[in-house]
C-alpha cells in the first residue's frame, strides 16, 4: 500500500517518484467523513457557545458593522481561492480520468497562487496584525477548557474569541503548511516545463530530488482536498455564515461581534479610539 | 531496466473467437487484460520484462475483425487486416494509394505479413529510455531520459512536446489521418466512431497512451470516406536504411487540384510529435494557390515555424521543409535539397 510510488533510477538507485494516487481518493473520503460526522454533532450533540463574561462595553460606541476584512485581505482571499480550486481540478481531473491539456492551467494557476502567497506574506507581516491569525497562550487555554466541559469535567468557561476562533487559526496553519509545501515545489517544477518565465531546465535536480519533490507536490496537494472541502462546508454552515459574508463584504454584524468576540481581545478601531479618549 | 530474454513470461492467454467474446474478456480483465493483435510490439514488451500482463487477449482468431470491404464509395478495413492485405487490396491500390504506400514503407515484408493495421496504428512510442524500461514520464514517472544533455535524442519529437518527447512511430497513421479516416472503437458501451486525427493523443492530454483507447476497448475497423477518393497522393518516409526501418520523418498528403490550382489539400507528417502532425496553417496557406515551387518553398517555410529541435534531432527542421516541398510539388526529388 504506501503513500508513495518508488522506481529505479538508471544509476540503479531506488528513488520516490510521486506520492500514490489512490490518495486522492482517501482525502476525499475523508473530508467527507469529517463533514459527516461535524454535522451529525453539530446536529445532535453539540451545545449552545457558552463563554465567560467579556469585560462590558459600550456597545452604542461600535458601529453597526464592525471591519473584519480589508478590501486587500478580501482580494488575497478569493484570488487564492480561484486559483486553488484551479490548481486542484486541473491537477486531479486528469489522475481520476477526465483527460485534457491541463499542464498550462496547471502551472498559471500556480503562478497566481505564488504571487498571492507573496502578497499576503508581505501585506500580513507588515499591513496587519501578524499575531492574530496564530493561537495564542488564552487559545491553548480555552481549548483545553473546552475539552473539559464537553466531557463533563469541570472547568472555567472559556472566553470569546479574539478576531479568529481557534479552529480559524488550525486551519490557517494547515492550509500554511500545505499551501507554502505545493506553491515552493511548484515553483520548482515549474522549470521542468516550458513557460515564458524561466529556460527550461529539468536538470535543476537530481533523481532523488526531484521525486522528493514531487511526493511533497503531490501529498500536498491531495491534503488540500480534504482540507478545502471541510473550508467550503464551514464557509456553508448557517452558523458561520456571517463570517463567510466578512470575507466578501469585509464586515460583521455588532452583534455577532459582541456575542462570539472578545472586545479586549480583538479591539476594533472605534472601541480603541474611545478607550484613548 | 530490460532484461532481455528469450522466453516469454508466464500469463494466462485468450483466443476469442469473436468481437463480443474479445469484449467480455476486456471487461472482465480491465487494465490488466492486454491486447494483442499481430503481437510485434506485444512480444517486445511482454519477453524484455518491461511491461507484464497476468491476461493477454490474442485477437487473431477473430475473424470478423479481418479484411476490407467497399463502403459507400470509400472502404472499412477490419483491424486485424494484415499490412500485406491492405498493400495487396485492388480497391486500396485504386483510391486510397496513399495508404497502401505508407503500409508498403513500413518494417519488412515478414512484418507486414504478420503486422496489423490496428496494431500499426496503435503501436507504442519507440523512445528507447522507455522501451529500456527507465521509469519516464510515458512510464509514470517523472523524468524524460531522452530530453537531457546528453541524452541519445536523434529520433524524439520536434514538435508537440510535453514533458515527453517520445513520437509516433506509425507509417500508416499519417496516411489515415491525411484521408480523413475514422476510427472504430467498440467496448462495453457500444461503438464510437472517432476522427483519426482525435485517435491518437499527444502527452498534454495522456503522457502514458498514445491513443484514446481506454482499457476495455477495441479499435474494430478504420473507416476511409470517399472524401478524399482518387486525389493527387505523396507519400514519402525517409529512414536510416531502406527496409525494416522506422521513419525518421515520414510525411502523407492528398490534394485535389483544378488543373495547377490546389483545391484542398491535408498534411500529415509522423516521426515528429507523439502524435502525427497535420499541418493545418500550411494547408490553409496553399489552399487556392498555384502547385509551383513558390508555394512549395512558402509551405515548407511554415511548416518548421514552432519547431524546438532537441540536441541531436535539429536535422528534423530541414527535413521537414524539404518534405513539406515535395509534398506540394508531389515529385520525389532523387537528392538531398534544400
Amino acid at each position: 500500500m504506501g503513500i508513495v510510488e518508488f522506481a529505479r533510477s538508471p544509476w540503479g538507485q531506488d528513488v520516490p517518484i510521486h506520492a500514490l494516487w489512490y490518495l486522492i481518493y482517501v482525502s476525499a473520503a475523508a473530508g467527507l467523513i469529517f463533514l459527516v460526522v461535524h454535522a451529525v454533532w453539530a446536529r445532535y450533540f453539540a451545545g449552545a457557545d457558552e463563554f465567560a463574561p467579556s469585560a462590558p462595553v459600550q456597545a452604542s460606541r461600535l458601529p453597526e458593522r464592525v471591519k473584519r476584512h480589508s478590501f486587500a485581505a478580501r482580494a488575497f482571499h478569493w484570488i487564492m481561492a480561484a486559483s486553488m480550486f484551479a490548481l486542484l481540478i486541473t491537477a486531479f481531473l486528469p489522475k481520476v480520468g477526465v483527460k485534457f491539456d491541463w499542464v498550462e492551467y496547471h502551472w498559471i494557476a500556480g503562478i497566481v497562487l505564488i504571487a498571492s502567497i507573496l502578497f499576503h506574506i508581505i501585506h500580513a507581516t507588515f499591513f496587519m496584525d501578524f499575531w492574530a491569525i496564530w493561537p495564542d497562550k488564552q487559545d491553548i487555554q480555552d481549548a483545553g477548557n473546552r475539552l473539559k466541559l464537553f466531557l463533563g469535567k469541570s472547568a472555567p468557561l472559556p472566553k470569546r474569541f479574539a478576531k479568529y476562533p481557534l479552529e480559524n487559526k488550525m486551519y490557517h496553519m494547515a492550509i500554511v503548511v500545505t499551501g507554502l509545501s505545493v506553491a515552493i515545489t511548484g515553483f520548482f517544477m515549474m522549470f521542468r516545463v516550458q513557460t515564458p518565465f524561466f529556460t527550461r531546465n529539468p536538470y535543476m535536480f537530481g533523481d532523488m530530488m526531484t521525486g522528493l519533490m514531487y511526493v511533497v507536490h503531490g501529498l500536498a496537494g491531495i491534503g488540500l482536498i480534504a482540507l478545502i472541502t471541510i473550508h467550503v462546508y464551514f464557509a456553508v454552515r448557517p452558523e458561520k455564515l456571517d463570517i463567510t459574508k466578512s470575507m466578501i463584504f469585509g464586515t460583521l454584524s455588532r452583534e455577532q461581534y459582541l456575542e462570539h468576540h472578545d472586545p479586549e481581545r480583538w479591539v476594533v478601531a472605534e472601541l480603541g479610539k474611545a478607550a484613548q479618549k | 531496466m530490460a532484461i532481455i530474454r528469450d522466453i516469454m513470461p508466464a500469463f494466462e492467454l485468450f483466443q476469442p473467437a469473436t468481437t463480443e467474446d474479445a469484449l467480455g474478456l476486456l471487461d472482465r480483465y480491465g487494465s490488466k487484460a492486454w491486447v494483442m493483435a499481430g503481437g510485434l510490439d506485444s512480444f517486445d514488451w511482454l519477453k524484455d520484462r518491461v511491461k507484464r500482463t497476468e491476461f493477454v487477449v490474442d485477437l487473431s482468431q477473430v475473424k470478423e475483425l479481418r479484411g476490407i470491404k467497399a463502403m459507400d464509395g470509400g472502404i472499412e478495413i477490419g483491424a486485424l487486416t494484415t499490412l500485406t492485405e491492405v498493400v495487396r487490396d485492388p480497391m486500396v491500390k485504386e483510391k486510397f494509394s496513399l495508404l497502401s504506400e505508407g503500409a508498403e514503407l513500413a518494417a519488412s515484408p515478414q512484418i507486414r505479413n504478420q503486422g496489423t493495421i490496428g496494431g500499426n496504428v496503435s503501436q507504442d512510442a519507440r523512445c528507447w529510455y522507455y522501451r529500456g524500461g527507465f521509469k519516464c514520464y510515458r512510464a509514470g514517472g517523472n523524468t524524460c531520459y531522452a530530453d537531457t544533455p546528453t541524452a541519445i535524442n536523434r529520433e524524439h519529437a520536434i514538435f508537440g512536446a510535453n514533458r515527453c518527447v517520445a513520437v509516433n512511430p506509425s507509417d500508416t497513421a499519417p496516411a489515415l489521418v491525411a484521408l480523413d479516416a475514422k476510427m472504430v472503437i467498440r467496448g462495453k458501451n457500444g461503438e464510437r466512431t472517432v476522427n483519426a486525427e482525435d485517435y491518437f493523443i499527444g502527452p498534454a492530454i495522456d503522457i502514458t497512451r498514445m491513443t484514446v483507447l481506454q482499457p476495455g476497448e477495441l479499435l474494430t475497423a478504420i473507416r476511409i470516406p470517399s472524401t478524399w477518393a482518387g486525389a493527387h497522393f505523396y507519400f514519402e518516409k525517409i529512414r536510416d536504411r531502406p527496409v525494416w526501418d522506422f521513419p525518421l520523418v515520414n510525411i502523407a498528403s492528398a490534394q485535389k487540384l483544378t488543373g495547377d490550382k490546389i483545391d484542398s489539400i491535408r498534411i500529415v507528417m509522423n516521426g515528429l510529435a507523439a502524435h502525427p502532425w497535420r499541418l493545418k496553417d500550411v494547408e490553409t496557406a496553399v489552399t487556392g494557390k498555384s502547385r509551383n515551387e513558390e508555394t512549395a518553398e512558402m509551405a515548407g517555410q511554415m511548416a518548421i515555424q514552432g519547431a524546438q529541435p532537441l540536441r541531436y534531432n535539429g536535422y528534423k527542421i530541414p527535413l521537414t521543409r524539404n518534405l513539406v516541398k515535395r509534398a506540394i510539388r508531389g515529385v520525389q526529388e532523387p537528392t538531398w535539397v534544400s
